[in-house]
């Protein structure tokens, strides 16, 4: 029988009544007296030299309030960077300044130039059209390997354009060389991991409001962490100290990554609401998104895999160039180092494993996670490559990765890339997902589909990701500059509800209804007692925020650590009520009682007692039932799975149709198997976007040509089947209090290198043994061609 | 600036608006019904669904003077008369249609109208008559299941939950 309430329960969301009768108040709803409104006119060229620039016209148009350029932003520091990596020589990694409106150089297409602050967005828009702007356009480059040789330089600093050269492990270096070098076998795979463009529904926007006689600013802004927002812009960009800086996220709609870091924009508008003396509204329209908010992936890299005869892999090495874009995104540097080469061990037991990633500036959008963030890097070349292998080796595909798999009894396991792994059972998942795909029936189906003229593909993929970011003094060690950890306060109220007021920040995740099944369970109460409030620095002591598959394991624990504080304190107060000792005291189902008698007092008489009291000890327990917790991870959580899917290709046209998929996902324990199994869904649909849709592209002049719906095919209903999803197999995290991994990720994770191999392994009859994402009909199409002639 | 009038969920309104202002800006900026949400500039997302004389329609596609006369429904516009939740928003609470929400107005809307020409679509209609919503978030599989779902309890039948 499902549990109907706590943990466990699928409890029904209570932020969907205001969203589904249109309540919701996104940062676009809130409006302000007397706002006015900025448009930002933006490089149309991806590098060159701003030689004349004259606003002056602008300045006297209509309707227009003022008009600025980075010559009015003196004294301002430049978008700051939350990581640094260190180069395999020791030197830091090359950090050039990210000035917030451009400095004498543009180095991207969407590069914000001048802003223009105005009584209308109309009005600001018409008054672009007046500033004379010349830009004396250089060559530009796009490309990776171009861009490394160093002939175009977008940053004086790193005149290669490289942004670091990292080795990991260094140690191993030696030792891989030898192993690949003696192995039975080597399989070497080239692959391409695409750009994509992480387009949360909802556009970015922010309302900056400054409030001249209490010298306070306020900024609402579409993010995944505001206190972080918080922390970045007031102290290194616009030194405005943290007690005159409120930071709003209110409802967010959707973030993938994209919403973590601070941007310009944000920073601009809070500055600006005090210079101009009014509340000031910026929203980007989609073009703006597409050309502003950090992208995702785009990883180019050649992995080699040693195997003896039996098909146990012997050694790993890979060799990365990552894209950082223009400039470095506030998380950028950590993506393709350390949330990506030490997931490079995946599922398996691989004794030596190394690495070499050369991040690469170009003249692109910056770019950072998006959702998976590096570990869907990772595991698309392990998956890719064992897929590669097994066919090479003559081994079916699922016996080569049943043969190496970490098995349930080496637990905690050591891989050779840092990381311990807690728990985890791969061959549960495995046999999980291959029974729900009825990979039996699969040569049926094939045949099925050959009538039809059409080839049928099964592809597998396992993952393994590391979530709950993070253990702070590994971060630390590894480069970030802040720990990364989560605060809590949960305050009873007089009467007995339940105020929580969390760090994580929800923008879809459904943390108002889960992180209320798990206090209501700990505390014995009813949901719809407990309130959670997430999203302003003004309400909540500090939080860092919503990423990486965080907020249960590390927002969730802080929760709970606090709870237990009030337990611990409520028994106190129950005690002196109850004229016993505290020792005596039991807390379970909402009641306080005294062990092995029948006297017991309620929760709602102590919360009172609490506030209210009479009599009471005021020298041996403060009054007030509130408490405050910050939780530090002992180690990343690893949630880990099988996916299976099968495709359809027309070898006519290369159109791929995907008619079945299977997840079966390791995610420890479940709060709410309804939003959890949700949460699968959206990651799967944007791993199959990425798989067979989605893909940004510029021209050789640095261009942006998928800069609209109408250029970058986001998944659509029609895309997709109905998923299968499972998550019975479940071995519970052993260091957090609830057990719980994470799942926001993995979906997104895992399907990509599902989804070639099986159509890969659609076209092997016809030699196609590789092809890059996006599998677009195209690419299919001129894949069979190539194979066959 | 030119007056326009129309019904918007039932209620006469009016407003002075430009030549330019889309109805989307007419209802969001005039009104303040925020519910109708803008996810792009090129038609395509359909987060600004609305119902003009009854039929889905983008709302950042047209110009509000377009609508003089209109009777304009809105996301506001879908409760019960006594503020519960109508049929298909039920539907979309209870099968976990939603997640970030600012897809949700559209996709109710557009549900709405696709219910209203056809009482029985199977799972293929509802996924090629949402070729104009675009979700990120639930990868449409709930979405989907919600639509179907309050399909047939529209239909008079008995739906199990998730
Ligand atoms: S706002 Fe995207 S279709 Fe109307
Ligand atoms: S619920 Fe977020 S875009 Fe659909």
């Amino acid at each position: 029988m499902p549990k109907d309430h706590g943990i466990g329960a699928s409890s029904k969301r209570r932020e969907d009544v205001r969203f589904l009768t249109g309540k919701g108040q996104y940062t676009d709803d809130i409006n302000r007296p007397g706002q006015a409104f900025c448009y930002f006119l933006r490089s149309n060229v991806a590098h060159g030299t701003i030689t004349s620039l004259d606003v002056s016209a602008a300045r006297d148009a209509k309707g227009v309030v003022g008009v600025f350029t980075s010559k009015d932003l003196e004294g301002l520091g430049g978008i700051p960077c939350g990581w640094e990596v260190t180069d395999k020589d020791g030197a830091p990694m090359k950090e050039p300044k990210h000035p917030i409106l451009a400095e004498g150089k543009v180095r991207h297409v969407g590069d914000p130039i001048v802003a223009i602050i105005a009584d209308s967005l109309a009005a600001g828009r018409d008054a672009a059209e007046l500033v004379e702007l010349e830009i004396d356009e250089l060559p530009a480059v796009v490309d990776m390997r171009e861009a490394i040789k160093g002939g175009t330089v977008l940053h004086d600093v790193a005149p290669d354009n490289i942004c670091y050269d990292w080795e990991f492990v260094a140690e191993n270096k030696a030792a891989v060389d030898e192993a690949i070098r003696n192995a039975h076998h080597v399989t070497t795979l080239e692959l391409v991991n695409n750009r994509l463009v992480p387009n949360a529904m909802e556009p970015r926007a922010a309302v900056g409001e400054y409030d001249a006689g209490r010298d306070e600013y306020t900024l609402w802004t579409t993010s995944q962490n505001p206190h972080v927002i918080r922390l970045l812009m007031g102290a290194f960009v616009l030194s405005i100290p943290e007690h005159k800086l409120r930071v709003v996220a209110p409802d967010v709609g959707g973030g993938f990554g994209s919403k973590i870091y601070h941007y310009a924009e944000e920073a601009f508008i809070t500055w600006v609401s005090k210079r101009v003396g009014r509340p000031v509204k910026w929203n980007a329209d989609r073009s703006e998104a597409f050309m502003s908010d950090a992208h995702g992936r785009d990883h180019v890299t050649k992995v080699e895999l040693a195997m003896d005869q039996e098909g146990n892999f012997l050694a790993l090495r890979s060799s990365t160039l990552a894209n950082m874009g223009a400039y470095l995104s506030t998380f950028a540097p950590c993506i393709p180092t350390w949330l990506h080469g030490t997931l490079l061990a995946g599922n398996y037991k691989t004794p030596l494993i190394f690495t070499n990633v050369k991040a690469v500036f170009t003249n692109t959008v910056p770019v950072d996670a998006y959702r998976g963030a590096g570990r869907p890097e990772a595991t698309y070349q392990l998956e890719r490559t064992i897929d590669k292998a097994a066919r090479e080796m003559g081994i079916d595909p699922v016996e080569l990765r049943r043969r190496n798999f970490v098995k349930p009894d080496q637990y905690p396991y050591q891989t050779p890339v840092a990381v311990i792994y807690d728990t985890g059972n791969y061959d549960a998942t495995l046999d999980k997902a291959l029974e729900l795909a009825d990979v039996r029936g699969f040569a049926e189906r094939k045949a099925d589909s050959a009538a039809r003229g059409k080839l049928r593909g099964l592809g597998i993929a396992n993952y393994i990701e590391a979530c709950g970011i993070a253990p702070s003094s590994l971060v630390g060690a590894l480069g970030a500059r802040a720990g990364l950890y989560e605060a809590a306060t949960v305050r009873v109220n007089p009467t007995g509800n339940v105020s929580v007021f969390t760090g994580s920040h929800s923008h879809g995740q459904g943390h108002e209804t889960t992180f209320a099944q798990v206090v209501a369970d700990m505390l014995g109460c009813e949901e719809a007692n407990v309130d959670i409030v997430h999203g302003d620095t003004s309400r909540i002591p500090f939080g860092m925020g919503t990423y990486g598959s965080r907020s249960l394991a590390v927002g969730g624990s802080a929760i709970v650590k606090s709870v237990e504080k009030i337990i611990t304190k409520a028994k106190k107060i129950a005690a002196h009520l109850l004229e016993a000792s505290e020792a005596d005291i039991t807390f379970a189902n909402g009641q306080f009682t005294v062990a092995g008698t029948d006297k017991a007092i309620d929760w709602g008489s102590v919360a009172l007692t609490a506030y209210v009291p009479h009599k009471y000890p005021i020298d041996d327990v403060e009054p007030g039932l509130e408490e405050t917790s910050f939780y530090d991870p002992a180690n990343f959580t690893y949630p880990a799975g099988t996916y299976v899917c099968e495709v359809e290709v027309d070898p006519d046209t290369g159109v791929v149709e995907v008619q079945s998929f299977v997840a079966a996902d390791d995610f420890g324990n479940v709060v709410n198997p309804m939003i959890v199994e949700g949460q699968v869904h959206g990651g799967l649909a944007q791993g199959i976007g990425q798989a067979i849709l989605e893909g940004c592209s510029y021209d050789e002049n640095g261009q942006l040509l998928s800069a609209s719906y109408m250029d970058y095919a986001m998944p659509r209903a029609a895309d997709l089947p109905m998923f299968v999803v499972d998550h019975s197999c479940n071995t519970p995290c052993t260091h957090n209090p609830l057990g719980v991994k994470g799942c926001g990720e993995a979906g997104a994770i895992g399907s990509p290198p599902a989804i070639v191999n099986a159509v890969i392994d659609a076209l092997s009859a016809h030699g196609v043994t590789h092809i890059d994402m996006p599998l677009t009909p195209r690419r299919v199409w001129e894949a069979i061609r190539a194979a066959r002639n | 600036m030119t007056k326009v009038s129309m019904t918007v969920n039932g209620k006469a309104v009016s407003g002075d608006v430009e030549g330019r202002t889309l109805l989307v800006q007419f209802l969001r900026e005039g009104l303040g019904l925020t519910g109708t949400h803008v996810g792009c500039d090129t038609s395509q997302c359909g987060a600004c669904v609305v119902h003009v004389n009854g039929e889905s329609v983008k709302a950042c596609t047209i110009f509000a003077l377009g609508c003089e006369g209109a009777e304009v429904r809105t996301i506001e516009g879908m409760a019960n008369a006594d503020g519960s939740l109508g049929v298909i928003q039920a539907a979309f609470q209870e099968h976990h249609g939603l997640q970030c929400g600012f897809c949700t107005p559209g996709m109710v809307m557009s549900a709405a109208d696709l219910l209203s020409r056809n009482q029985n679509p199977t799972e293929r209609d509802v996924r090629e008559w949402l070729e104009g919503n675009i979700c990120r978030c639930t990868g449409y599989h709930n979405i989907v299941k919600s639509i179907m779902a309050a399909a047939a309890t529209l239909r008079g039948e008995q739906v199990a939950a998730e």
